[in-house]
């Protein structure tokens, strides 16, 4: 196995585990902040941010698909020794799925959970050019008025709200930085507000 | 002045140092040893296998000792050990025909091939106290036969299954889903049915089974096949590409023959239940059987009638006594706070009640 | 603590169960189904509140865990040991100073910070389950939304008592979707239920793990005519003055003499060490407690 495999790893996976899942966690309960993690690094063009919540999150019961962005031997090989969850051949079969949003969509392949169990449902990991904050208005639970992130597609997230409680949540990441989307936040574009 | 109660931390302590001093009882008497409690205590040992889902009898000897004997407790322990033990993998299915017997018996057939092995049974035994046990008597050795039983003993049912005259089961290669692993969800396919019925609680389980045979939900059972023995366990070594034998355990496997008058979507048939546990447990292993079929009803088309044996929800939700236990006795914990909310609503609505009289008398 | 992964758990099912705590914030007040493991402690003991915090707990935590709203209750002592062994966090009594806080039935006086997760251990986290035992009826309830069986029986309550007859575990509606019970808390803590905290809930045998976000809208379920009141003993502390905080009432002696002192040991304490005085505290020295 090549030295590129075996590397990027955590060095000590339960307390690197932890405050990865913690700057994760922050992320999801409080959607448009931004914050910043270390201590992975897969084989690019994967951003640290995402591999660090690969490691954190994935294993062997996560079925992970990768986009045509991120689809690579190297990779597969990555996430199959450091995490050991299955690469899926179809976005349907995801709980989790990582790329850049162009290769990501459309997103009504993916599983949005059932009305019993709407837990059930696909995580996307969006790779990003930049992560900021501002754009699109964000609001709904974990912001107290209104939080800014520049997403790629406002109406993709509005259409995903629409879809509530089912929907898709997303993480966005960007170099050692992350931000997340879960299905429960309001999408509007400044002009909408003003 | 009043003080609020404070030192948890040294009341904690103290008890359980209490409790270890009374764990080990009068120093003048000798303690016991692990291999005491595991070979002269061995059906204790193997309910706490069984309803631990571990099979390991030293350890379950020393979660008996440990619990002073009270089995849920020591179950208890083992469960708590068990979870935190790496998996290396699964086992393949045992073949129970290819038990060593030490008992096998049959309500249905006087005799099959195989024959009756009566075994080390409470059955036939007068149950007046021997008070030679009492003077630590030496047993006298018990005569063995002259070749113990080996070799496959075929199943009684599969004499049945070959008339069609008992109804097949589907046989599928199927993964069974992990009860330990996964959370419980309705609803369960029978391998998770009995999975939970085998690590139930004994009492439980026998309750339930005894309801249906007074009548709530009953299903005319004959113990077709009670053996109990060792089988060999399996497992396959991907690296060696072959399975090998890693050990064996005792299990005991019960098939009753449920009598069937056939139903809208059936033909006329006997039907099955099953139970199969960890050691020498044949209450358990009768009372699983029972249960089981009691839970197929809708797979056989039965009509539900409302019995609580039929009712997986019910069943499988209350038959673990780990967690039966822990909510039980969680009442004991302090509920200051949800207590003192109901006592100012009792005196509100009282004093509202109070009120209202008055007003009326007036 | 070698003898242990960092708290306790090992590294698979703490993913199991952050996977899961992600779904929950996610979906604000549904309860999400995971595998809970067997811990070394009885269920009903904080079991699922246990797992969450293992799940949570970085090295740089200061933890604090209540029962009943005090700190040295024997239980919150014991959960306090769990986590100083296996985890080797640092502990605190201190509201303020506490990141991450386990609690048995109370949501502390003080308002939690952005910084702060309260983790709450949950016995029965089915709102519906004393309406509807089955759990495959409740599921398909808060599918279709179909939440009139609690209206109904605040209603029955209003009919019969004159008023809503539930004290705690109050249900709530959390943003105007899932009704959710915010566990065994009385109902003078449920506007609390609405914080800059993230609020993790942990029901260990029933399998669940439901969440609130911060600023996360829960609304107790009330009639126009009879609005929900969160409503406390008609008392000041006789420790620490506080007319604001929910009291304990103890027994003090053989008359069936009463006083009332502040649940939240660390709101009384702090309240204490700045002068506050009640009817029955000395007001000379101040002793240990």
């Amino acid at each position: 196995m090549d030295q590129a495999v075996m590397t990027g790893g955590f060095s000590d996976p339960s307390i690197q585990s932890a405050w990865g899942f913690r700057a994760a966690m922050n992320a999801m309960a409080r959607p448009g902040d931004i914050l910043a993690v270390q201590g992975a690094q897969a084989p690019a063009p994967v951003s640290v941010a995402a591999a660090v919540l690969m490691l954190v999150l994935c294993d062997p019961e996560t079925p992970v698909w990768l986009a045509p962005s991120h689809d690579s031997d190297a990779l597969r090989r990555w996430i199959a020794f450091h995490t050991g969850a299955p690469v899926v051949a179809a976005r349907g079969e995801a709980a989790f799925a990582l790329g850049t949003w162009d290769s990501l969509v459309p997103l009504r392949d993916y599983r949005i959970g059932t009305p019993e169990y709407p837990d059930r449902s696909a995580t996307l990991i969006v790779e990003m050019d930049e992560l900021r904050a501002e754009g699109a208005v964000l609001t709904g639970p974990g912001i107290k008025q209104a939080a800014g992130l520049n997403l790629p597609d406002a109406a993709a997230f509005r259409a995903n709200r629409g879809l509530y409680p089912l929907g898709l949540d997303f993480f966005l990441t960007c170099g050692d930085r992350l931000a997340a989307l879960p299905r429960s936040t309001h999408v509007t574009t400044p002009a909408e507000v003003s | 002045m009043y003080v609020a109660v404070k030192g948890g931390e040294r009341a904690i302590e103290n008890a359980h140092a209490w409790l270890a001093e009374e764990r080990r009882g009068d120093p003048s008497v000798p303690e016991l040893s692990l291999a005491q409690i595991r070979e002269q205590m061995a059906l204790a040992v193997n309910r706490v296998m069984a309803e631990g889902s571990l099979y390991d009898p030293d350890l379950a000897a020393l979660a008996i000792k440990q619990a002073r004997g009270d089995l849920i407790e020591a179950i208890f322990l083992i469960r708590a050990y068990r979870t935190t033990l790496p998996r290396f993998g699964a086992s393949l299915p045992v073949e129970t025909a290819n038990m060593r017997c030490d008992r096998r018996i049959s309500a249905t057939f006087k005799d099959a091939p195989g024959g009756q092995v009566l075994g080390p049974t409470f059955d036939y035994t007068h149950r007046l106290l021997d008070f030679k046990l009492a003077a630590e008597g030496e047993v006298p050795a018990a005569a063995k036969a002259a070749a113990p039983q080996s070799g496959p003993v075929p199943h009684i049912t599969d004499f049945l299954n070959r008339d069609g005259l008992i109804q097949a089961e589907d046989r599928h290669d199927d993964t069974p889903p992990d009860l330990t692993r996964e959370p419980l969800e309705f609803p369960a396919n029978r391998a998770l049915r009995l999975q939970s019925l085998t690590r139930g609680d004994e009492g439980f389980v026998l309750g339930m089974a005894y309801s249906t045979q007074r009548g709530y939900a009953r299903n005319h059972a004959f113990v077709g096949e009670l053996r109990i023995g060792r089988v060999p366990v399996e497992m396959e070594i991907p690296e060696l590409g072959f399975s090998i034998e890693i050990g064996e355990v005792e299990l005991t496997e019960c098939e009753t023959v449920n009598q069937f008058a056939g139903s809208k979507t059936e033909p006329a048939q006997f039907t099955r239940g099953y139970g199969l546990v960890f050691g020498q447990t044949e209450r358990k292993a009768i009372s699983m059987a029972l249960v089981d079929r009691a839970l197929r009803w809708r797979e056989l088309g039965e009509d539900n009638l409302g019995a609580p044996a039929q009712d997986e929800e019910f069943v499988l939700s209350h038959a673990d006594n780990i967690q039966a236990t822990g909510f039980l006795e969680h009442i004991k914990l302090p509920h200051y706070v949800d207590f003192q909310s109901e006592l100012e609503l009792v005196r509100r609505l009282r004093a509202e009640a109070e009120a209202a009289q008055q007003e009326a008398a007036e | 603590m070698s003898d242990y992964n960092f708290a306790y758990l090992d590294e698979q099912t703490k993913r199991m169960i952050r996977r899961a705590i992600l779904k929950a914030l996610a979906v604000p007040g549904y309860q999400v189904p995971f595998a809970s493991r067997e811990m070394p402690m009885p269920y009903g003991w904080g079991t699922g509140g246990v797992q969450v915090s293992a799940a949570c707990l970085v090295p740089e935590d200061r933890l604090k865990v209540i029962d009943q709203g005090a700190d040295d209750t024997t239980n919150a002592v014991s959960i306090r040991r769990f986590f100083e062994k296996t985890a080797g966090v640092a502990t605190t009594g201190r509201t303020s100073e506490a990141t991450l806080i386990q609690t048995r039935h109370r949501i502390p006086e003080e308002p939690l910070t952005r910084d702060q997760i309260l983790v709450y251990q949950v016995p029965i986290p089915e709102p519906l389950r004393f309406l509807e035992p089955r759990e495959t009826e409740t599921r398909k309830m808060h599918a279709l939304e179909e939440y009139g069986l609690v209206h109904v029986k605040l209603y029955e309550d209003i009919a019969r008592h004159g008023q809503i007859a539930t004290s705690y575990a109050y249900p709530v509606k959390v943003e105007g979707r899932y009704v959710m019970d915010p566990s065994p808390i009385p109902k003078f803590d449920n506007p609390k239920l609405e914080s800059e905290a993230i609020q993790l809930f942990g029901a260990g045998r029933e399998q669940r793990i439901h969440a609130l976000p911060p600023h996360c809208k829960v609304v107790s379920l009330d009639f126009e005519d009879h609005p929900f009141e969160a409503s406390k003993a008609d008392h000041d502390c006789d420790l620490c003055g506080s007319g604001t905080s929910y009291l304990d009432e103890v027994i003090v002696d053989d008359a069936g003499g009463r006083m009332f002192v502040c649940s939240d040991t660390d709101y009384c304490e702090t309240r204490r060490g700045a002068g506050h005085r009640g009817r029955l505290a000395a007001t000379g020295q101040e002793d240990a407690a």
